[in-house]
């Protein structure tokens, strides 16, 4: 009986340390970036107020109404860059998965000469950073004429994550075991289907977490976007940012407001994404 | 009748092999060639001026280049260190969560879906030391009498830095690891579970060597992430005070643009490769031993 409570006890406590930890943890998360959405719907005066002004007197749409007043007064063409970022981010996502899917499968299902080297040369070339790279493809491109187009960022963005994506994809398809797709193989389905059928679902959580660093990649990527664009053409909405700064003031309020409508897009697309997490990577297909 | 002679393998690496031949390994034949030449962004002639090693040499002499390097490792290091651990830590809390698991997980997403630049905005004003939110939040509580400075002073910077870094990608770390979690057969555990293990053992014998592979993978992708150590860092300090917060690639990024001096950046940047190289072989090798280990190697 005394020996039932004390483990109640702890099992509480336990519990409760757990919800504190989970608690502290996902503050640390969100608070930062709470605040940002918080000022979006502030005026710059406030934000920059001493002493600050912790409860906010006013919140009003100033800033979006601003931001998509159109050219001139600040006002910043968020919705071309908004259209720009979209259709770069995702064109290049579903290309990298593609050729990711064909790379992770060839490295995790087929034995060859040299497969380790390969392997390391390809994720090599991720270590190359924007900065070293952006130069000699702004005088490349501008040789091809594809500066300043959606062509030539895709291109980019494909490149920068497909070594990312073969390198998770593979990691997922060995978590399927071999027995699988042979049991299917010989239930006769060709390779195809039964990479279609069998282990396509269960990788799928695999690819479409893959699927979602590619796609926050591409639309993030800075360092690259703000040497390749140059017009409202294909300026995305990272390089977008800066056209709220000025030499020596801010626009931090307006900022906030485009930073906003980037994680809103990110956000659901997470979200929608993120079933596959937990339903592909069960082993059922082994165990049942 | 025909039939395909290249092997499979071949077959499903080209498109891979051909789109990062032409975006990446062509660009970087153009640096090397220009590493070696006396090329200056403004004078597009100079580019044919042939100087052999001598940026390299002088790469290698220059105490800037070399403070940089070892505070790219030393932030690489910690960051990298204590963002496994971090992750490793949210993933267990997240993955004991029954209910509204799913809703946790795209919270824990969040820090990822910020552009490295806004981060970098973001906390140049929550350390900024007249307005920012964390010297407000120490002042109004009364912890502090005067503002902290923490992006002026150098020390205070790299921590302010390494914070931002840690912010934005322990979830990486954590989203790879919960993965991992949920991909651990349930065989083994019920075993130990049998076998009486405590439940510490069992995770430190069952549930951690199967989490390798994971945390390696996401080691080295964020070893290999430097781009956006670059972003933020350019963003926050610039480098500076006084290059106290100088990494390699904002000193790669400042001598090619603000300077022009390409060749001597380029020069600079081939030597900060071969840095990520290896670690990329490094993770590689770790991550084929675990993998091994578990008999998922081939």
């Amino acid at each position: 009986m005394d020996q039932g409570l004390h483990h109640r006890i702890r099992r509480r406590l336990l519990s409760a340390g757990h919800l504190i930890g989970l608690f502290l943890a996902m503050s640390f998360i969100c608070l930062p970036g709470f605040w940002v959405v918080l000022n979006s719907f502030r005026p710059t005066v406030e934000i920059m107020a001493k002493p600050p002004v912790w409860i906010p007197s006013e919140l009003n749409l100033d800033n979006y109404r601003a931001m998509f007043g159109g050219i001139g007064e600040g006002g910043v063409p968020v919705l071309t860059y908004f259209r720009n970022s979209m259709i770069i981010s995702l064109t290049s996502t579903v290309i990298a998965l593609l050729i990711g899917m064909a790379g992770g499968y060839a490295f995790a299902r087929y034995r060859f000469r040299g497969k380790a080297t390969i392997f390391v040369m390809l994720m090599v070339t991720r270590a190359v950073p924007g900065v070293a790279l952006s130069l000699p493809l702004f005088i490349l491109f501008g040789r091809m004429g594809i500066i300043d187009t959606h062509f030539g960022m895709i291109l980019v963005y494909v490149a920068l994550n497909v070594p990312f994506t073969i390198w998770l994809i593979d990691g997922f398809f060995r978590q399927v075991p071999k027995e699988l797709a042979e049991a299917a193989e010989i239930d006769g389905c060709t390779r195809w289907q039964a990479f279609w059928k069998v282990e396509f679902p269960v990788a799928r959580a695999g690819i479409a977490s893959a699927g979602i660093f590619a796609f926050l990649t591409s639309w993030n990527e800075y360092a690259l976007a703000s040497q390749l664009t140059r017009s409202v053409n294909s300026k995305t909405m990272p390089v977008g940012l800066m056209d709220f700064t000025s030499q020596f003031t801010l626009n931090w309020g307006g900022m906030c407001a485009l930073a906003v409508l980037m994680i809103i897009p990110a956000a659901v697309l997470t979200f929608l994404v993120q079933k596959h997490l937990i339903a592909g990577l069960t082993f059922g297909g082994v165990k049942g | 009748m025909y039939r395909l002679r290249t092997p499979p393998w071949l077959v499903l690496l080209t498109p891979a092999i051909v789109i990062l031949s032409t975006v990446i390994v062509v660009p970087l034949l153009l640096s090397l060639y220009s590493s070696f030449t006396a090329f200056q962004l403004t004078r597009p002639e100079t580019i044919t001026r042939w100087i052999g090693t001598f940026n390299y040499q002088k790469a290698l002499g220059d105490m800037n280049f070399w403070w940089a390097f070892g505070r790219t490792v030393l932030l690489l290091t910690l960051a990298l260190n204590l963002e496994m651990v971090c992750g490793l830590g949210l993933a267990l809390l997240v993955s004991k969560v029954m209910r509204g698991q799913r809703f946790l997980r795209t919270l824990m997403m969040f820090p990822m879906m910020f552009s490295p630049i806004l981060v970098g905005f973001q906390f140049k004003f929550i350390f900024n030391d007249n307005v920012g939110l964390v010297n407000n939040a120490l002042q109004s509580l009364g912890l502090v009498d005067t503002a902290i400075p923490w992006l002026v002073d150098g020390q205070l910077a790299f921590i302010s830095i390494l914070i931002a870094e840690m912010w934005t990608s322990t979830s990486v770390f954590a989203i790879l690891i919960l993965a991992g979690l949920f991909a651990i057969p349930q065989d083994p555990l019920e075993a130990a579970r049998v076998d009486g293990c405590t439940p510490l053992q069992t995770f430190r014998y069952v549930t951690l060597p199967f989490l390798m592979p994971f945390i390696y993978i996401a080691m080295a992708i964020r070893s290999l992430d430097v781009a956006r150590a670059y972003d933020i860092v350019q963003i926050m300090t610039a480098g500076g005070p006084a290059r106290r917060t100088e990494l390699l690639w904002t000193l790669i990024g400042r001598t090619g643009y603000v300077d022009a001096r390409m060749g001597y950046a380029n020069a600079m940047g081939y030597i900060s490769i071969l840095l990520a190289i290896f670690f990329t072989v490094y993770f590689f090798r770790k991550l084929n031993a675990a993998r091994t280990s578990l008999g998922m190697g081939d």
